[in-house]
Order: C-alpha cells, then sequence, then structure tokens
C-alpha cells in the first residue's frame, strides 16, 4: 500500500516539475526578481502542514516548532505577495500620453 | 466528508498555482499572476483548517498575527534591498521545513510509526530545509554587507564541507535504517544547520544571482519532501514548481557566467585575485562630465549599460532624468541588462522600472550584442566584468568564455566608475584601456546627475 503511494506521489512530483520548468521557461527575463519573490510565497504552502502540527497540539513540543513554522510562513506568504505586486505594478510601457 | 472537501479545495488551489506563474510570463498579466497566487494560497489555508485533527485554533491564529506583523514591514524595503529581502525569506521557508520535519518525527516516534519510508521523506525534509536555513542566512548577510561578502576561504575547504555533508547524508541512512535511533536525528540536523554556513562562506558577491536562485530551488525542495512526508499533493506541486523556478534561474545564472554549479558553489571565485594582472601602469582617458555630457549629445543611438554599481549607488532616478533629457533631444536611448548583473536574477530590471524607464526600452543581452557596432556612445554605470572584451579573447583570463555585452564595439565607450580598483575577480578591464573609452571617475549618481546638470543647462540656451 505504502509503496503505491509512493509512486503516486512520485507521478504528481515528476508531472508537476515538468510544467514548472515549461511554465518558468516562458517567464520575461524582465520579470525574474518578481518571479523569485513570487515563488517565495508559493514555496511557503508549507503553512500547509506547519498549521496541521500547531493546531492537532499533541505535544508542546510539536505545538511550539508548529507554531513557528506557521509564523515563517505566514511571514513569506504576505511579505512576498505583497512586493512581488509592488514590483510588477513599477513595470510600464512607455506613456502615451502627450 | 470533511477529507474529500479539502482534496477538492487543494485540486482548485492546485490550479490557480500553475496559472499564477503563467500569466508571469509577460508584464501585462504578471499582477493577474499575484492575485491567481493569493487565491491559490487562500484555498490552500482555508482547505487545510478544516482539517479534522486540528483540536485548537489558538496558536495558529497567534502565528499568523506574528506572520503578518513581521511580513507586511518585509515588503516595504527599497528595491535595492530586495536580494537581502529574498534571501531571508528562503530562510523562513527553510526554517518552517525543517521545524515541521523535527515535530513529525517525534510525534511519530512516540506513536511508533516511524516507517523505513517516512523517515526517508523527513531525512530529506530537515536536510534541506536546515542547510537552506543557515544558507540563506549567510547569504541575506553578506548581502547586507553584515557579513564580509568577499569569499571566505581555508586550507581543505571543500574537503571539510563534502565530508560534512557526506557524514550528514550517512547520519540520514543509518537513520532510515533504524528510525528508533532517535539520537541520531538532533546531530543530522545539527550537521545540516553547520552545513549550510560554510557552503557559503567562500562565495562572493557577485556569484549571489546563482545562489539566491539555488537556495530558491532548496526551499521548494524541501517543501516537497514535506509533501511526502505528509502525503499531501498539494505541497509536492506547489513545492515542486518552486523548485524548478529556481532550478532554471540557476542555470541562466550559470550560462551567464560560462560556469558550472560545481564552479560556483566550490570555486571561490573573488579570490583568483592577481593572477596575470600585471601592474603594468597604462593611461586611461579621463574626460569630465561635461565633456561626457557633450558626446552625448552628439549621439543618435545610446546605450546604458547598468551593473551593479548603479545599485550601490542608488543612481537610477539620476539614470530616469538622463534618459528623460536625451529622449527630450530625438535620441535613441536603451538599456543592455546583462543577466548576472546586480545581486540577484533580474535585479536591474526591477531598479530601473522603479525609475520609470519604459520596460521595452531593457534589452536583453543577446538582442543587444549585434546593434552594438550602430551605436554611438555605450555609457558603462557600474558594471565591470560583464563588459570586459577580456571574455571573448584572452584565454589565460579567469572570466574568459563568459558571454559578455560587447560594449568595446560602441563607437564611444564613456565608463562611470568609482576608482580604477578592478572588479569582483580581481580582473583588469581592458575595456578602460581602449582607444575608444573614455573614464568619467566618481560615484555613479553624483556623475550621472553632473551630466544631466550639464544636458539641462545647455538645454535652457537654445
Amino acid at each position: 500500500m505504502e509503496t503505491l503511494d509512493f509512486i503516486s506521489m512520485a507521478f504528481v512530483f515528476m508531472l508537476a516539475t515538468f510544467i514548472g520548468l515549461e511554465v518558468i521557461r516562458n517567464v520575461s527575463r524582465l520579470l525574474h526578481t518578481p518571479l523569485m519573490s513570487l515563488t517565495n510565497a508559493i514555496s511557503a504552502i508549507a503553512v500547509v502542514g506547519s498549521i496541521i502540527i500547531a493546531g492537532e497540539q499533541k505535544t508542546t513540543f510539536s505545538t511550539i516548532l508548529g507554531t513557528i513554522a506557521v509564523a515563517a510562513s505566514v511571514t513569506n506568504i504576505v511579505s512576498g505577495f505583497l512586493i512581488t505586486d509592488r514590483m510588477l505594478k513599477m513595470f510600464k510601457k512607455k506613456e502615451t500620453r502627450q | 466528508m470533511i477529507a474529500q472537501t479539502t482534496q477538492v479545495i487543494y485540486l482548485i488551489s492546485t490550479a490557480f498555482f500553475i496559472l499564477s506563474l503563467k500569466w508571469m510570463s509577460h508584464p501585462h498579466t504578471a499582477r493577474r499572476g499575484v492575485f491567481a497566487g493569493i487565491a491559490a494560497m487562500g484555498a490552500a489555508i482555508a482547505g487545510t483548517l478544516l482539517h479534522p485533527g486540528i483540536e485548537s485554533f489558538t496558536w495558529i491564529m497567534v502565528a499568523f498575527v506574528l506572520g503578518s506583523i513581521i511580513g507586511v514591514p518585509l515588503s516595504w524595503v527599497p528595491l535595492t534591498a530586495v536580494p537581502q529581502r529574498t534571501a531571508l525569506s528562503h530562510a523562513f521557508g527553510g526554517l518552517a521545513a525543517g521545524l515541521v520535519g523535527i515535530a513529525e518525527y517525534f510525534l511519530w516516534y512516540q506513536e511508533g510509526e516511524l516507517s523505513s519510508f517516512r523517515v526517508g521523506a523527513l531525512v530529506a525534509e530537515v536536510i534541506l530545509g536546515f542547510v537552506t536555513f543557515t544558507g540563506s542566512l549567510m547569504a541575506a548577510g553578506k548581502l547586507q554587507e553584515i557579513l564580509p561578502a568577499r569569499p571566505i576561504i581555508y586550507r581543505n575547504q571543500n574537503l571539510l564541507n563534502l565530508s560534512l555533508f557526506a557524514i550528514a547524508i550517512v547520519v540520514g541512512i543509518i537513520l532510515i535504517a533504524s528510525p528508533e535511533k532517535w539520537y541520531l536525528f538532533p546531530i543530522m540536523v545539527g550537521l545540516s544547520l553547520l552545513f549550510g554556513v560554510l557552503l557559503i562562506l567562500p562565495i562572493g558577491g557577485a556569484d549571489m544571482p546563482t545562489v539566491i536562485s539555488l537556495l530558491n530551488s532548496y526551499a521548494g525542495l524541501s517543501a516537497v519532501a514535506m509533501g511526502f512526508v505528509l502525503e499531501n499533493k498539494l505541497l509536492i506541486t506547489a513545492g515542486a514548481l518552486d523548485g524548478s523556478s529556481g532550478l532554471i534561474l540557476s542555470i541562466i545564472m550559470c550560462r551567464a557566467m560560462n560556469r558550472s554549479f560545481t564552479n560556483v558553489l566550490f570555486g571561490a571565485f573573488g579570490q583568483v585575485q592577481a593572477k596575470g594582472a600585471v601592474a603594468e601602469q597604462r593611461a586611461v582617458k579621463s574626460a569630465t562630465a561635461e565633456d561626457g555630457a557633450q558626446i552625448l549629445e552628439a549621439a543618435n543611438l545610446v546605450v546604458i549599460v547598468p551593473g551593479y554599481g548603479m545599485a550601490v549607488a542608488q543612481a537610477q532616478h539620476r539614470v530616469h532624468d538622463l534618459y528623460e533629457q536625451l529622449t527630450k533631444r530625438g535620441i535613441d536611448v536603451r538599456f543592455a541588462i546583462h543577466p548576472v548583473a546586480g545581486r540577484m536574477p533580474g535585479h536591474m530590471n526591477v531598479l530601473l522600472a522603479e525609475a520609470e524607464i519604459p520596460y521595452e526600452k531593457l534589452v536583453e543581452m543577446d538582442s543587444i550584442n549585434p546593434d552594438f557596432p550602430q551605436v554611438d556612445v555605450a555609457l558603462v554605470i557600474g558594471a565591470n566584468d560583464v563588459v570586459n572584451p577580456a571574455a571573448r579573447h584572452d584565454k589565460a583570463s579567469p572570466i574568459y568564455g563568459m558571454p559578455i555585452l560587447d560594449v568595446d564595439r560602441a563607437k564611444t565607450v564613456l565608463a562611470i566608475k568609482r576608482s580604477m580598483n578592478p572588479g569582483f575577480a580581481g580582473i583588469e578591464n581592458e575595456l578602460y584601456y581602449s582607444d575608444n573609452t573614455l573614464m568619467l571617475f566618481g560615484d555613479a549618481k553624483n556623475v550621472v546627475g553632473d551630466l544631466v546638470k550639464h544636458l539641462s543647462g545647455e538645454a535652457s540656451m537654445h
């Protein structure tokens, strides 16, 4: 059973990596800095695991670690999305007003 | 029932994460990408909060508030500080993954549910997480110049680093074989933390674009490993997207320097000092800002080449004024962007966008290089090794083979530089001694400001 689960997760990992490589390859080089801060926010998906550990409260130790992990992830989510948007707002075409 | 609802929400969240990155392909749709990302993350969090095992929301709420209090000001940093902010958030990402890994191990240990498969995934998560944590903290420290930005090297450094890493892996393998040896787990954590520090010590400032991209990839991969631990496909997908993004960026950076990963990580590049740089005193021609302004005014096509020096001097707004002055006269002004200019991928683009330079004026290296023979004036602002012609022909040069911007082929080169000190690789730049090069010595911000002053002064006389 466990091997089957592993194989299906490995499938997901492989397919997601290929999608990622294709999608990222098309990102304009202009936007590589915002791309990196966006993926910063996305990698804070670790918040999912952290919430479960912090919420289950099985031991004091795990609750403390989980809470710190949630705080660290939320920091990345909040600052990552905010700064990406802040940077993207600056990319303007030549003004057409005259 | 709840489990199924959560899975469906996760599925939707995954789709939005992919769309988010897809929309980043063009500045026109990029902001939509951010909103898709926020939607995806919101869905992921909402789906997780439905998890039936959650006993209390108190600490989750506390952590959310805390994270927002730290996160909001972190998004206000000046754009010149974006590389260190990025490194810092890689550190947070690694920390979260590592801590969750520790917590999971000891929970399963107590419940007696450790299997070799679970421990294998945990080992990967914890090693990646903690190496990313201390490695990124080091990188952030170097970028913020709390730590010396020059490479720190000592004898047998690579040997020590690699053995340390090997020991961490061996400890991990022993744990996989016998998951109940709990005392090995903290040892592995300690080794990973130490390895992260030692890995970044020998890396110099100019290699930061590659290293930051690599750490970005590690942060993603540690989320993937967490996904394997928790059997959560959303984590695997989002982590894989992040991992592949970091991988592509690091490959682009390495290619732009004609170097391999191993060379960046173990080469201690900034240390190859003064080798071959014979102190042959050659004459450089220097010019005043007034001369520079006159030369610029007579041009039809001007290409500005920004480098890290522009960021350090915070000169981007003056550069915008110069751009305005020149375009007002009908001069075609473009910007040539080398992929590794600055301290992270795309750094120059963001700074120039902040200074309200329209993005279609920012041209990539491969597109602008064929145009240099037609360029009247190439204005180099704080860039050095990326414009050194030695990379094309001098086989003895440490940067030989690195793709460069062919500014030396322009009719006239104006180079703004603080002094004649060589760049990060410690190599003399023969561009400065070329017949068609004029040096404008001084702080980039002041020199560009002076150029603007002369140009606007002239304008008022007409």
